[in-house]
């Protein structure tokens, strides 16, 4: 094990809109696994090469319960460990408990389920690009059209009513949020869960024909875990989506030959979508994991109880893995990144924002052909303090 | 080659169905893998493999 830089810490901070810092590639230029100084001053470890972050992933012996983590940053959200998690909220349990769960849902969200729903994800996209001719630019395009869309999408899903966005919005939001200080965290989240038992609650006296409505009727879950799953679902459903519409459009507004790629060859959406995912990689903390027992990972010895934290973001230009790794490049063939994670906790949402975003970007791009930047670049807000990365506001006009 | 899931260890993460969907579905049910052609022609050997390589949960493998 090289050592390239002593008390490596983890950072969100980059020099430029599109890259992953660049401290993070420079580790990988080094070494795919290095010793890591975690927020809470635990010695674990790094992922930053492909291949080890899959293996890591995919490996039985690691854990995402919350009290096993180890905060990579000052993190709210990962230091969850503070809070108990909810019942239901999956993401952070491990098989058996964990399995329970996802197959509950995943005939839910089948490729060929999602393939039913388009229809409606269109109509949605088109009434959204109507508000935004009737209201002309400039127009903010996170409010007008990236979060609207999945939020609109995942409402319907689940069943959760739209009208009530402006809650659950703010807080998931403060969720998300990186400056959140773990009350206010801790607040969002019961808000937020509170919401969604009164939701079901409702559901088991109305029968409703959707996800949770569904869930409801099938009497495995009792009325706290079914507001775990929402929770999840809810949050999991429009922030991603939504961050990944803001950005993936930022990016291909600064590269207009990409840009007219997507808008004028209907042959090039689907692998652009894997491009955008792969490139911008929007989940810019982690996956991180903890092993329950140790682990020989390639002649590397993890040990039992030390964290990993995996940079999808760097793994994802892994030279060894995609070639030209640093170039954004719709029209090739892409497939395998991880930016939907890998193992037994990938993306349960993934064909749906797979859909999303095979119909929005195009229909965005063709309704408004001289779809341009309202202010300069350099002047786009970055979300560095959130969970999730992306732009904050992306001021538009054609 | 003849192709072997395990419905046990799937998570239906869907990258079988996305990838091949002449070779593979998924169920309504759970969302598990239904291999519809075990016994794939030639023609789409290296679209089965990389389904193989993708899937996130190793439900599925080949028999040369
Ligand atoms: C571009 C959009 C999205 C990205 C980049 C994304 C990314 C991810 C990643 C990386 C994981 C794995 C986390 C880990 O291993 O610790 C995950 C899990 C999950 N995602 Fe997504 N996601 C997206 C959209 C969605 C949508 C639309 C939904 C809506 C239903 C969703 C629901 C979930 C759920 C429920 C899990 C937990 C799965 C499990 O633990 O088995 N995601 N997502
Ligand atoms: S890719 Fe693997 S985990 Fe996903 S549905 Fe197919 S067999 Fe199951």
């Amino acid at each position: 094990m090289t050592e390239a830089i002593p008390g490596l810490t983890y950072t969100t901070a980059r020099e430029r809109p599109f890259d992953p810092p660049d401290e993070l590639t420079r580790v990988r230029e080094e070494t795919p696994l290095h010793r890591m100084i975690y927020a809470d001053d635990h010695e674990g470890w790094l992922v930053t090469g492909y291949a080890l972050a899959r293996a890591v992933l995919a490996h039985p012996s690691f854990s995402t319960r919350p009290e096993l983590l180890h905060p990579p940053i000052q993190n709210r959200l990962i230091k969850m460990k503070e809070f108990t998690t909810p019942p239901g909220f999956f993401i952070r349990m491990d098989p058996p408990d964990h399995t329970r769960f996802r197959k509950l849902l995943t005939g839910q969200f089948t490729v060929r389920r999602m393939k039913q729903l388009e229809p409606r994800i269109e109509q949605i996209t088109n009434d959204r690009l109507d508000a935004m001719e009737r209201q002309g630019g400039p127009v903010d395009l996170v409010q007008a059209f990236a979060m609207p869309i999945p939020s609109l999408v995942i409402c319907e899903l689940l069943g959760v009513p739209y009208d009530d966005r402006e809650r659950f919005q703010r807080d998931s939001a403060v969720m998300l949020s990186l400056r959140s200080t773990p009350e206010q965290a801790k607040a969002a989240m019961d808000d937020l869960l509170g919401y969604l038992r009164d939701l079901v609650r409702r559901k088991r006296a109305e029968p409703s024909d959707d996800l949770l409505g569904g869930l409801v009727a099938g009497g495995e879950l009792n009325d706290e875990e079914l507001a775990g799953v929402g929770l999840l679902l809810l949050v999991a459903g429009h922030e991603t989506t939504a961050n990944m519409l803001g950005l993936g459009t930022f990016a291909l507004l600064t590269n207009p030959k990409q840009l007219a790629a997507v808008r004028d060859d209907p042959a090039v959406v689907e692998g652009a979508v894997e491009e955008l995912l792969r490139y911008l990689t929007i989940i810019h903390i982690g996956p991180v994991r903890t092993a329950v027992e140790d682990v020989d990972l390639g002649g590397h010895l993890i040990k039992a109880g030390e964290a990993v934290t995996i940079a999808a973001a760097v793994a994802n230009r892994d030279p060894e893995r995609f070639g030209e790794a640093e170039t954004l490049d719709v029209s090739r063939p892409v497939h395998g990144h991880l930016t939907f994670g890998h193992g037994v906790h990938q993306c349960l949402g993934q064909q749906l924002a797979r859909a999303e975003m095979r119909i929005a970007y195009p229909a965005l791009l063709r309704r408004f052909p001289g779809l341009r930047l309202a202010v300069p670049a350099e002047d786009v807000p970055m979300r560095s303090d959130m969970a999730i990365y992306g732009v904050h506001r992306l001021p538009v006009t054609w | 080659m003849k192709i072997k899931a395990d419905t046990g260890v799937c998570v239906g993460a869907g990258m079988c169905a996305l990838t091949v969907p002449e070779v593979f579905d998924q169920s309504d049910d759970d969302g598990t893998v239904v291999v519809l052609d075990p016994d794939p022609p030639a023609s789409r050997e290296a679209a089965v493999r990389r389904a193989v390589q993708l899937c996130p949960s190793g439900a599925l493998s080949i028999e040369e």
